[in-house]
């Protein structure tokens, strides 16, 4: 009843190609935008912060950048973990190369870092397409782990082959290391997030965003109405690998505080942001979110259930873990290809019309 | 004759006995792609779900044993009973058959005619269910799997190339056994595809599913049976790898390591995957040897991708792939 | 050619031919062993509706695919607007003002109809990424400027009330119609059709017709066309190529076609009496 487009006109093309051209989503975006910024800092703990926001808000971003170059180029990546992990090392040798700098700038040189490797690993793309260019992009992840894990360069020649985040600072105030407040690392991934979800939106409803789209629906034809196929495909690695080089960087710096490349951004890694898009749905930035939201609390709340619950043994619920995510994996790819976010927008149809439907 | 060369060549041996085994693995890709056009990224875990079925038929586990005791508080573990390998053998592949059933009529028979990299993306979702659903049916410890064969240093190659070159070459009776078996394997699953009737229905459902159904072939018929033999080939190649080094997580990578011979080999190609199963078995033993230590070693992890990645800018279909004309 | 012919020539109806935009030169394309094009010369004028015509598998198809730059001639040369063309990727022929619709519509199915017919527009939108991802400055200027050429377009072929409809959902013969649009959106020097109107009906049929003469009319376009039926193409074209196995057995007006006796052999078969 209140969610309208009638009555709301548009008199430029401007106003036509806003973000949220409707009234209702417009007010509901700056809502949950004040609810971010300044609600939640305020009654955060730490408990929530780690098992939840924090994750949700990273993983975000990993997901916004394998979807510009899934679900908008087309492109299907499997080397999501490696590219975080370029991130993560980045970071780490840029923070104890440059202590001094804002850790702020380390993170977005971090990204630009894994940027130029992604355009490296893209190349390929090229000459190779689909399920070919998937695989290959497993080189990535599994030459990018070893040479994290064997090269000591990387990690500083510490005795472990971990790398550790010492403490940092923005503006002042403590973003990495076991003393950084919850409220401070939670705002400082948030600014992060909502700047790579504007830049993706900008990118998206561009003539970039449609050249990228034009590569995913018919690449031959996108090239015989004139997209260098080159630059759209380079341009998309280069982005998404972007976007997920921050993540890594945050995931390593202000997540974990402590990484070891196998375990942290492994193969599983790579197909748990896959999953994240693929769930909440391929070429949408919301679904990016959604699918985030989905796969961090679903552990949360099965543990809680199942074994704080019903008693059952820690393994046992993430032997169930992986059989829910794999089923619903299958499930959404049957049913519903382009995932939560398509279930939200035909929601929003149905609620469009309501209470009248005729 | 100097030692490196001679190192070198139980390097080979050794390399050219795991291609073998790669070759195996990726003929179970090939096999499913072919007739359905699925890139399986599920069969290293259904190898891994053999093997564990295998030990777990064997040794009398009750399945979900952890899952009953959670919710029924109950405290069950064996039936007791200890089975001969060949009856175990034979019940996994009766679960095999009865999975490739149910995957086709629960997944596959709903994705008919999608593109392939949803058909991929699905099968990788149904690794992770089986990867889970293996681990609550028998527990996720490592287990022995031991059917009878051989093991240990073959003394008589040993005595031999002694004799010749004054050093004893290391070779396991175990990849000497499991090359003969995925040698003869490989070799009935080739005859099978060429001479036999199911296997040339195979093959006109692979070149086009409608003219197929229109001459009266069994789509769903071929597909259980493509994805049953997929399941044998993956039930052999978890004896295998079970037996060489124990039923755990890691035996489900061997399917990442038979990604890269296909990508060598061409999708489509049978003898596509066996020679770039041999060229990635003896290329990354060789690399390593002669480079790893240079570099740090476990080269393995990568060698395979990135040789694979490098010929493919090259030769976008593969060693034995046919030719791709783009239309319009 | 005399220096008459090169200044173009006038058709009946009344409407100046100027001189050569597109020469085919002596152009063979193989594949493998088939010779799908054998030693075809033939100019497009600027201005003129250009049929191509011919049985299946004469090679019409490829034709259209060699100017457009997809396919590479073994021999022979393309001039464009006088000057040999070297060998170009196909979205570098996009560049030099050549559009193209597809025989089997070849729209981006994941998009709407507005953002197809945009895409139309990217040979022409060169902001940089940087100002893209802000949305400031020239990219959000140069979004606008171009969606205004693009409503131009769409008022012309009367799509506007499927702008913001996926392209999936349309029915065929508006497909066909917003890849039309599509092409037009580039605004194009030479604009290629092939087969505009398979699988149409009479009544769509007839309204493409007209769509083709209004863009040939109103913009000028120079145009050349693939197509079956011959009532359409004897209508529609000011002179007409014709293609039997690959190769070129007439080319003229349409009443020197229809009267040409290897078409008409051709097409009717050749008596053995």
């Amino acid at each position: 009843m209140f969610y309208r487009e009638a009555g709301d006109f548009k008199t430029s093309y401007q106003d036509d190609n806003q973000t949220f051209p409707i009234k209702f989503d417009r007010y509901r975006y700056y809502a949950v935008l004040f609810a971010a910024f300044a609600v939640i800092p305020f009654l955060v703990n730490d408990y929530w912060v780690n098992a939840i926001f924090l994750p949700f808000l990273i993983y975000s971003i990993a997901a916004i950048g394998l979807n510009i170059l899934v679900g908008y180029c087309g492109q299907v990546s499997l080397g999501t973990g490696g590219f975080m992990a370029v991130g993560a090392y980045a970071v780490y040798k840029l923070m104890t190369a440059f202590p001094d700098v804002s850790f702020a700038i380390h993170v977005v040189l971090a990204g630009g870092v894994t940027a130029i490797v992604g355009v490296m690993f893209g190349l390929p793309s090229l000459r190779i397409k689909g399920f070919y260019l998937a695989v290959a992009t497993l080189a990535a992840q599994f030459f990018l782990v070893w040479l994290f894990n064997r090269v000591p360069w990387f990690y500083n020649y510490s005795a472990s082959g971990q790398i550790n985040a010492p403490v940092r600072t923005v503006f002042g105030v403590e973003v990495t290391g076991p003393t950084a407040e919850p409220w401070a690392v939670y705002l400082f991934c948030l600014v992060f997030l909502t700047l790579c979800a504007i830049i993706a939106r900008n990118l998206t409803r561009g003539s970039v965003g449609r050249k990228w789209m034009a590569i995913r629906d018919m690449d031959i034809a996108a090239e015989i109405i004139g997209v260098n196929p080159l630059t759209a495909k380079l341009s998309a690695f280069a982005v998404s690998s972007f976007f997920v080089g921050i993540s890594g960087a945050l995931f390593f710096g202000v997540y974990l505080g402590a990484v070891e490349v196998g375990e942290a951004f492994g193969i599983n890694k790579s197909f748990l942001v896959l999953f994240m898009i693929i769930i909440g749905g391929l070429g949408s930035i919301f679904g990016s979110f959604a699918g985030a939201a989905f796969l961090v609390l679903l552990p949360v709340l099965l543990k809680n259930v199942l074994v704080s619950g019903l008693g059952w043994p820690t393994d046992l619920a993430a032997h169930l873990e992986f059989m829910i995510v794999g089923g619903l994996i299958v499930t959404f790819l049957i049913l519903e290809p382009h995932g939560l976010a398509q279930l939200w927008r035909v929601a929003k149809e149905k609620l469009r019309l309501w209470p009248f439907p005729h | 004759m100097p030692d490196q060369l001679i190192f070198g060549m139980e390097v080979f041996l050794n390399g050219l006995m795991a291609g073998v085994l790669y070759a195996l693995v990726a003929l179970g890709f090939v096999l499913i792609y072919k007739a359905s056009g699925i890139f399986n990224y599920a069969q290293g875990v259904m190898a891994l779900f053999a093997a564990m079925t295998l030990v777990g038929v064997m040794e009398g586990q009750v399945p979900f044993s952890h899952l009953i005791n959670a919710v029924l508080g109950t405290d069950v573990h064996h039936f007791g009973w200890h089975l001969p390998a060949l009856i175990g053998i034979l019940t996994t592949m009766a679960v095999m058959v009865g999975l490739a059933w149910l995957v086709q009529k629960i997944i596959f028979k709903h994705l008919v005619g999608q593109e392939p990299i949803i058909l991929f993306m699905a099968t990788i979702g149904l690794a992770y269910f089986m990867e889970g659903l293996g681990d609550m049916m028998w527990g996720a410890d490592i287990k022995k799997l031991d059917v009878g064969l051989p093991q240990g240093i073959n003394i008589w190659i040993d005595e031999t190339t002694y004799g010749i070159f004054g050093y004893g070459f290391f070779i396991d009776n175990l990849d000497i056994v499991a090359t003969i078996i995925a040698a003869i394997l490989v070799a009935i699953l080739v005859a099978f595809s060429q001479y036999t009737k199911q296997g040339r229905a195979m093959r006109a459902v692979a070149d086009d599913h409608q003219a197929a159904l229109s001459v009266g072939v069994s789509l769903n018929f071929i597909w259980v049976m493509v994805w049953s033999v997929a399941g044998f080939v993956a039930l052999v190649a978890g004896i295998m790898w079970g037996t060489k080094s124990g039923v755990q997580f890691s035996l489900s990578l061997i399917a990442l390591k038979a990604l890269p011979v296909l990508m060598l080999g061409g999708f489509t190609s049978i003898p596509g995957a066996i020679v770039g199963g041999l060229i990635i078995g003896v290329g990354e033993k060789l690399f390593e040897f002669a480079v790893g230590p240079l570099i740090g070693g476990a080269t393995e992890n990568w060698f395979a991708y990135v040789l694979a990645l490098i010929f493919l800018v090259f030769r976008p279909q593969g060693l034995f792939g046919d030719k791709i004309i783009e239309r319009v | 050619m005399t220096l008459a012919e090169d200044m173009g020539y006038t058709t009946a109806d009344g409407r100046k031919i100027g001189g050569v935009v597109m020469e085919m030169k002596n152009i063979t394309l193989r594949f493998g062993g088939v010779v799908a094009i054998k030693d075809i010369s033939f100019d497009i004028r600027e201005g003129e509706i250009r049929a191509i015509i011919g049985p299946n598998g004469a090679g019409k198809s490829s034709m259209l695919n060699v100017i457009s730059g997809f396919y590479v001639p073994q021999d022979g040369e393309v001039l464009f607007h006088g000057k040999k063309r070297p060998q170009m990727k196909p979205f570098e022929v996009a560049q030099q003002g050549i559009a193209r619709t597809f025989q089997n519509i070849a729209l981006f199915e994941g998009m709407s109809v507005l953002d197809n017919v945009m895409t139309g527009r990217l040979t022409h939108m060169n902001s940089s990424i940087w100002s893209q991802a802000l949305w400031k400055g020239k990219a959000e200027r140069e979004e606008v400027e171009n969606r205004e050429i693009c409503e131009r377009i769409i008022d012309f072929l009367e799509i506007q009330s499927i702008r913001k409809t996926p392209v999936a959902r349309l029915p065929y013969g508006l497909k066909k119609r917003v890849e039309l649009a599509r092409a037009l959106a580039s605004e194009p020097k030479l604009l290629l059709l092939d087969e505009p109107m398979a699988g149409m009906n009479v009544e769509e049929k007839e309204d493409m017709s007209r769509f083709i003469l209004d863009v040939n009319d109103e913009f000028g376009t120079t145009i050349a066309l693939i197509e079956h039926d011959m009532g359409v193409v004897m209508d529609l074209s000011d002179r007409v190529v014709v293609m039997d196995y690959g190769k070129k057995i007439g080319d003229g007006t349409p009443d020197e076609v229809r009267n040409n006796q290897a078409v008409i052999d051709a097409y009717l078969g050749v008596s053995h009496d």
